[in-house]
């Protein structure tokens, strides 16, 4: 739960760079937990907490394109109206990322790769894996959907507060909930009031 | 920039933090509605850009959208600031206004380093609805926190803060000081006593489910819910909040202190808002949010309470996991509600697990409850991934209960590996389990040492995901009694890499059907005459030999799978795990055994799958461990002097000998040339001597050799200066005969 950070990362299919199209993390900064020597001031912070970000979707976005070149798929273009299907053919897997890169303790990022784009959930070691799995796919169908990134459009960058009214419902503060197909019914009607506005 | 957020409607009062160049004040209200105020304070820093993101991105709007929010001017920030300003002081709240605020969200995230400006601007307007409070947070999340000390909250304001604004504050803490007066501050300050009061509450959120239940075949529990209503009350709603969030408080609030009070308080901290936040939205009334966390916890539970409460809560815990694992054999209808079965069995198995823990009197009242489920289970590979918490709770509880754990392991080191290599969740999990607990595996699993070889099938797979895990775990695999077979493995792990992914296309292609593609592997794989050789790779446990007769034949039948990716990835990592195990292998491994190994070495670097760089990798793996194993038992180098010879091994051939002479050319080369570091001993006379007479005999079984026989001996000693160069002549002059010398210096078969 905390750390707990949700990003969309863009990858690029032709370059070998990709940018965080979108980012959160809950919680309490971790680090403020370890023995350090120093402590970081909050413009560093900020920035330590970007480039924590960047490892992570460096590391997803070359573990995706392994997976997929092992995998030996045809990447399938799939068009606005198709998120489902898109959703079905995605690429996933989960990281190991060792404790101290690029945070404190280990943590596990689960990614679905959706085309050129790129979905993780970094979880803690205690979390559920097989539920973070579930919320992690419903969050991207969710993503796929209401900000349109199917199509061409650039609509995540200027629409982040729908993945943020998004991630206050279904992942509440960063926790990852029980939810059977009626309580997610209740909220994802919720949801799609709120993307109406 | 300075956020005044302030309200002019409740009488709230008001938080002052100064910023690094951003001021936050506000007035955090009772009502989810605040007021956006910004103003710039002329502060010193300048705006700083970074510029060396990449440029490349998906597409070409999102790029050019990112690329003005980092260029922007500072002017054009400004102007840009008092046109919101100006929106937010209007009555009408328009799309506009929304529009501007996501652009300033923008604007400031784009930035990896703060962006400032300096503006003066006045007060603000009401901002009513949730999108602006999300809004604002994401704003005011990329702006700088408080860098002042816990002196600047206020006591009474802090209280008022919504969920929201708590956890910004709370993410945006600067020191560990200031998340410990936050916390104690927002826990007013009493925090065993807050702590008290939700775990009761969390007791009765999770007694409503045994409300729920017993009512007729139509109730299913937790996982239907009620079946005519579709909106929830406030109590089924707070009873998914505490399931989801009851683990991590169990290991938080229960667990043993392990100094770090602040972490814990902190993390307790955030489940509480995330439990409050949620409670927000099972209410009704949305404008009716009390944020505080201390008066959502209301009454304390009025149910008789013959436990203190944190072990009514356990013991709670206990019963509600317990009911949840025997209602699971009912089957949920809709496949997400199956998912979410196997997500919350997995969840409560690990509940059981932590308060067994705490409590090993729980031990036998739980066992019964984990061996049914175990036994509906086991046989089912689509819950694997539930058998590995099973198998957790048999690791840690198993021996107190006395109970056999035969069929467990049976599955996580034989099914698993071997049926479902393919799993990469499954995959991360079990290595995972295997890491966590080593040291217990290694004292109760017997069989966990013989297991490399089911093992390594995820490592052949899928080699990029798994790696990490098996530099960690491949110390533990290797012991004298597995070592010579396991390097074996190791060398044809991406033999095993193209097998499986034969096995897996074998089995989707119709038997009948031919491998169209003019696969010969395949045919090879199916065919019967070459099945013992994959049955070989395919094998679940060592012992049964250390490699195969006919491994060139293997290769050659494996040829056309050199540049396939598993196979080329799986090669990649080859080297870095043969370090790891020579590395290893020395601290267990005798004299004899060493030798064995160096044999193993010579025979198999020509014996290898022909992938481009993955023969001259493996010998250069090969050459430095060879050193070093001659330097750390000199008399290695006789063996190889003695034993290496075409009457002694038929695969002794040309290309050995040649391959073992210049390493051993290297060794006394690296021995002989350069004088010791000061302080260190001279080489040993016998060394020099032992090498020069094995480089001698090899010399003489592959006369192109002969010339490269002399070498520069250098030596302090003037006896053993003598004894060397004597026995140099005496080995010259031999050579000079090279019929003779082969007799003379290769023993007989015997």
């Amino acid at each position: 739960m905390l750390p707990d950070p949700h990003s969309v990362p863009g990858q690029c299919s032709r370059g070998r760079e990709s940018r965080v199209l979108y980012c959160r993390v809950f919680g309490p900064d971790e680090s403020l937990f370890t023995d350090q020597e120093r402590e970081f001031s909050p413009e560093e912070r900020r920035v330590l907490q970007r480039e924590q970000t960047a490892v992570v979707a460096r590391q997803v976005r070359s573990a995706a394109s392994l997976s997929r070149g092992a995998a030996g798929r045809l990447l399938m273009e799939a068009l606005p109206g198709e998120e489902a299907l898109a959703l079905q053919e995605a690429d996933s897997g989960v990281l190991r990322l060792r404790a101290g890169d690029p945070f404190p303790e280990e943590m596990s990022a689960l990614w679905l790769g959706v085309q050129s784009l790129g979905f993780t959930l970094v979880c803690e070691p205690h979390e559920n894996l097989l539920l973070a799995e579930g919320t992690l796919r419903t969050l991207t169908r969710h993503c796929l959907e209401y900000l349109h990134l199917l199509g061409p459009g650039s609509e995540v960058l200027l629409r982040s507060d729908r993945i943020d009214a998004l991630l206050s419902r279904l992942l509440p503060h960063g926790q990852l909930l029980f939810l059977n197909h009626r309580f997610a019914h209740s909220l994802e009607k919720e949801v799609a009031a709120y993307m109406t506005k | 920039m300075e956020f005044r957020i302030s309200s002019s409607s409740c009488s709230s009062r008001t938080l002052h933090c100064r910023r690094y160049g951003v001021s936050l004040a506000g007035e955090m209200v009772r009502h989810n509605s605040y007021r956006l105020h910004c103003t710039f304070s002329h502060s010193a820093s300048t705006s700083l850009r970074n510029a060396h993101l990449s440029v490349i991105m998906y597409s070409h709007g999102s790029e050019s959208l990112i690329k003005q929010a980092r260029e922007i001017q500072d002017s054009e920030l400004q102007k840009f600031y008092s046109r919101l300003v100006k929106l937010l002081q209007g009555k009408e709240l328009g799309h506009e206004t929304v529009d501007s605020l996501q652009r300033l969200h923008l604007i400031l995230s784009a930035n990896k380093y703060i962006r400032t400006a300096s503006e003066e601007a006045s007060v603000a307007p009401l901002l009513p609805s949730e999108q602006f409070q999300v809004l604002s947070s994401a704003v005011l999340r990329e702006t700088l926190p408080p860098a002042a000390h816990s002196g600047n909250y206020s006591q009474e304001n802090i209280v008022q803060l919504n969920s929201h604004a708590a956890a910004l504050l709370l993410s945006q803490a600067g020191s560990r000081a200031d998340v410990s007066s936050l916390c104690s501050q927002l826990l007013r300050g009493l925090e065993s006593h807050h702590v008290t009061l939700l775990s009761k509450k969390l007791v009765d959120w999770l007694r409503y489910a045994s409300i729920l239940q017993g009512g007729g075949a139509s109730s299913g529990g937790f996982f239907t819910g009620p079946r005519s209503r579709q909106s929830f009350t406030e109590d089924q709603w707070m009873n998914v909040f505490s399931f989801s969030a009851l683990r991590h408080w169990l290991l938080t609030y229960h667990s043993v202190s392990n100094g770090n009070g602040t972490a814990d308080t902190a993390h307790r901290l955030q489940l509480s808002l995330s439990l409050s936040h949620s409670h927000s939205f099972s209410n009704d009334d949305r404008s009716e949010v009390d944020g505080s966390v201390v008066s959502m916890v209301s009454a304390t539970s009025s149910s008789s309470r013959l436990l203190p409460p944190k072990e009514r809560l356990r013991e709670k815990s206990f019963q509600y996991c317990q009911r949840l694992i025997e209602q699971s054999d009912r089957k949920a209808h809709k496949k997400s509600d199956a998912d979410l079965q196997k997500a919350c069995l997995v969840e409560a198995v690990c509940i059981l697990d932590c308060v067994c823990e705490e409590d090993a009197s729980l031990v036998f009242r739980a066992f019964p409850c984990i061996k049914a489920l175990f036994g509906r289970l086991s046989s089912d590979l689509s819950f694997a991934r539930v058998l590995l918490p099973i198998a957790q709770f048999y690791l840690n509880h198993g021996e107190i209960a006395a109970v056999d754990c035969g069929l467990v392991w049976a599955l996580v080191f034989g099914r698993f590996p071997a049926e479902l290599f393919n799993d990469p969740f499954l995959a991360h999990e079990l290595l995972r389990f295997l890491r966590l607990n080593l040291e217990s595996l290694q004292l109760r699993v017997p069989q966990y040492t013989h297991s490399f070889p089911n093992l390594l099938k995820f490592l052949a797979w899928d080699s990029p995901a798994v790696v990490d895990d098996f530099v960690d775990l491949l110390p533990s695999l290797v012991t004298a009694g597995t070592a010579v077979e396991l390097l074996h493995t190791l060398l044809d792990l991406p033999c095993l890499s193209a097998t499986l992914v034969l096995q897996v296309r074998s089995t989707c292609l119709p038997i009948s059907e031919q491998s169209g593609r003019g696969l010969l592997s395949l045919d090879a794989f199916r065919s019967p005459s070459f099945r013992g050789l994959f049955l070989f790779l395919l094998r679940g446990e060592a012992g049964s030999g250390d490699t195969i007769d006919r491994l060139s034949t293997l290769h050659e039948l494996l040829v056309e799978t050199a540049d396939w990716p598993r196979v080329v990835q799986c090669a990649q990592t080859v080297p870095v795990l043969l370090h790891i195990f020579f590395n290893t292998v020395i601290t267990v491994a005798d004299e004899k055994l060493l030798a064995h190994l160096i044999l193993v070495m010579l025979e198999r670097s020509s014996l290898l799958l022909n992938i481009p760089k993955y023969n001259k990798e493996i010998h250069r793996v090969f050459s430095s461990h060879l050193l070093r194993l001659c330097k750390l038992h000199p008399s290695l180098v006789w063996v190889l002097g003695e034993y290496l010879s075409v009457s002694c091994d038929s695969r002794c051939s040309v290309t050995l000998i040649t391959a073992c002479f210049e390493a051993l050319e290297a060794v006394l080369f690296e021995i002989t040339s350069s004088a010791p570091p000061p302080g260190a001993d001279c080489p040993a006379p016998r060394v020099v001597t032992t090498l020069m007479s094995a480089l001698a005999k090899l010399a003489s079984r592959s006369h192109d050799l002969i010339p490269r026989g002399g070498s520069v001996a250098w030596c302090s000693d003037e006896e053993d200066l003598v004894a060397i160069v004597t026995r140099g002549e005496e080995l010259w002059s031999l050579l000079k005969a090279p019929g003779v010398a082969q007799s003379v210096l290769t023993p007989p078969a015997h």
